[in-house]
């Protein structure tokens, strides 16, 4: 009786949950005409227009190119960069660490809008705006403090005793870290790839004003388009649609990692 | 966890420690820099002092924008962990439906922010959104372009629908690392599903739930694509919150330096609030251990 009351509660939850992107792809199967003279709870005429133009206009889909470009370039340099970090913030006390550590996240608190002229001037002077790189360094903004603070609680659930052993067996440092550590942290780098394409791939504010034409992410030309031709509801609820779909993935291929690792995020 | 005593460690953080130097300070001392003069062009400047600063402080829009600010803030804590709590305790603990359930949850927040506005946008119309038509169709006026209450629980609305998943998630990661011997010595005991709840859940969810509570409060002091797209600020100036404000007057009016003095105001709040939850927090905690 009592599991079943909860069952019931979370599925009331889930289509809380999902009514609004239903909505949306309810609109995004439908011409504009069609949703502004009918009121119907789903397409009774369901038409793939809107997503074919966007599938077939380079203007759209390079939109969607763009954002993987620096997603992926952001998620590779927070890894790449807050590895070795996070070991030493787990394993060593040193000069400073704590301050350090708390400086880190002071990043992650810091509002995007603040950083938004700075990261305009700076990036202008080295010939950097409207590049994936540009976005992608600006995204470490937040993600590098980020994926530190999740790293360094995964490596802090692996006992210490395994690194000594290594150590006295011979292993180097690099060796070690390389091919026993990072195995044994695998669903901590799992997890903490998922925040960094997670963050990176949602935010706007900042992938807006560093480009203009090369790098502009998809999020970003929906809002231009809208201004520009009216609003074609139809089209842009399939663009929207459409973001949604790489998140959707990443989620499945970490589902198990998410069930098994989060507990260790940082607790 | 007594900790090995290097301070070789630097070099692993080297890497860090550049990219977020590249990234974060060079910018803010730019932004210190321009907070102090007067900016009328590329290459006219006056030094200026604290003036913006004191502008800033004493301009009653900004601080409309900082109350607003609170106010929002506040009621998403208070409606989010809770929610997040409860709903974290109602998933299933293993098989295909936790899977499941973890997907779902984890949806909204996959989605860039600006679509979540447009996503709000299309949903909340009143003549083509399922719930704005509903609420209109009950016979109750609701246009969230507007009516500013409207607009205020239409941002509620979306905003609870968008991040009550991250307490939801990091509440459910907490629960899971519970050992399963707590909760049977809780059942031996007799113990009622509120007092496991209060004696056992809770005190072991401290950690994420610090976290969680930083987080959301974090992040919606910073909110700014989802209100811009979904109400622009408005009506009036009644959703204009600490971001959009500052964006309107950094980009909008390119007031350099009012701007930047405002920016540094800004992280300066957010920055003592951080650290003030994170002492209350920590002192609750010591005190459950104990």
């Amino acid at each position: 009786m009592k599991i079943q009351k909860r069952t019931i509660g979370l599925i009331i939850y889930f289509i809380l949950l999902m009514l609004p992107i239903y909505w949306m792809l309810n609109m995004s199967l439908r011409t504009n005409a069609d949703i502004l003279s009918t009121f119907t709870f789903y397409p009774q005429n369901p038409t793939l227009a809107n997503y074919i133009k966007i599938f077939t206009d380079p203007s759209w889909y390079s939109g969607y190119l763009n954002s993987f470009y620096y997603v992926s370039m952001n998620v590779v340099i927070s890894l790449v960069t807050a590895l070795p970090a996070a070991y030493a913030f787990s394993r060593y006390s040193f000069l400073g660490d704590k301050h350090l550590f708390f400086w880190l996240l002071t990043n992650r608190m810091a509002p995007p809008a603040v950083f938004l002229l700075p990261f305009f001037q700076l990036y202008s002077t080295f010939g950097l705006i409207d590049t994936h790189f540009a976005v992608a360094l600006s995204h470490c903004l937040f993600n590098v403090p980020l994926a530190v603070w999740v790293l360094e609680g995964f490596m802090s659930g692996v006992p210490r005793e395994i690194d000594e052993m290594a150590y006295i067996d011979g292993y180097s440092f690099p060796r070690f870290f390389l091919t026993i550590f990072t195995p044994l942290i695998r669903t901590g780098i799992g997890v903490t790839a998922f925040f960094c394409f997670m963050f990176s791939w949602v935010e706007l504010l900042l992938a807006r004003t560093l480009t203009t034409t090369e790098a502009k992410p998809i999020a970003a030309i929906m809002t231009r388009t809208v201004s520009a031709s009216g609003l074609d509801w139809g089209l842009l609820a399939a663009a929207g649609i459409l973001t949604i779909v790489p998140g959707a993935l990443v989620i499945w291929f970490v589902r198990n990692h998410l069930a098994k690792g989060f507990a260790l995020g940082r607790v | 966890m007594n900790k090995w005593q290097d301070n070789k460690a630097w070099f692993l953080v080297i890497p860090v420690f550049l990219v977020v130097a590249a990234s974060a300070i060079i910018p803010l001392m730019t932004v210190v820099n321009y907070s102090l003069q007067d900016i009328f062009g590329p290459n006219q400047r006056v030094f200026v002092g604290l003036e913006w600063y004191k502008e800033a402080l004493t301009n009653p829009r900004l601080h409309a924008a900082l109350n607003r600010q609170l106010l929002f803030s506040s009621l998403v804590l208070l409606i989010e962990i809770p929610l997040g709590i409860l709903i974290a305790l109602m998933m299933p603990k293993k098989g295909w439906g936790a899977s499941l359930s973890l997907v779902l949850v984890a949806l909204p927040l996959l989605i860039p922010w600006n679509v979540i506005g447009t996503i709000w946008t299309i949903f909340m119309r009143p003549d083509i959104g399922l719930l704005g038509a509903a609420i209109n169709g009950m016979g109750l006026p609701f246009d969230h372009t507007s009516s500013s209450l409207a607009a205020w629980v239409t941002v509620m609305l979306m905003e609870v629908w968008h991040w009550t998943p991250l307490v939801v998630l990091l509440a459910y990661a907490g629960l899971q690392a519970i050992p399963e011997a707590y909760f049977q010595a809780a059942r031996i005991d007799g113990a009622s599903a509120w007092a496991t709840f209060r004696y056992i859940q809770l005190p072991k969810l401290r950690g994420v739930l610090t976290i969680a509570v930083l987080l959301r409060f974090m992040d919606s002091f910073l909110i700014y694509a989802e209100p811009f797209v979904l109400t622009g600020g408005g009506p009036g100036n009644s959703t204009t919150f600490l971001s959009i404000y500052l964006v309107k007057l950094a980009v909008g009016q390119f007031d350099l330096g009012p701007a930047a003095a405002f920016s540094i105001i800004y992280f300066l709040i957010v920055l003592l609030f951080c650290w003030l939850f994170y002492q209350a927090l920590l002192k609750v905690g010591t005190g459950d251990k104990s």
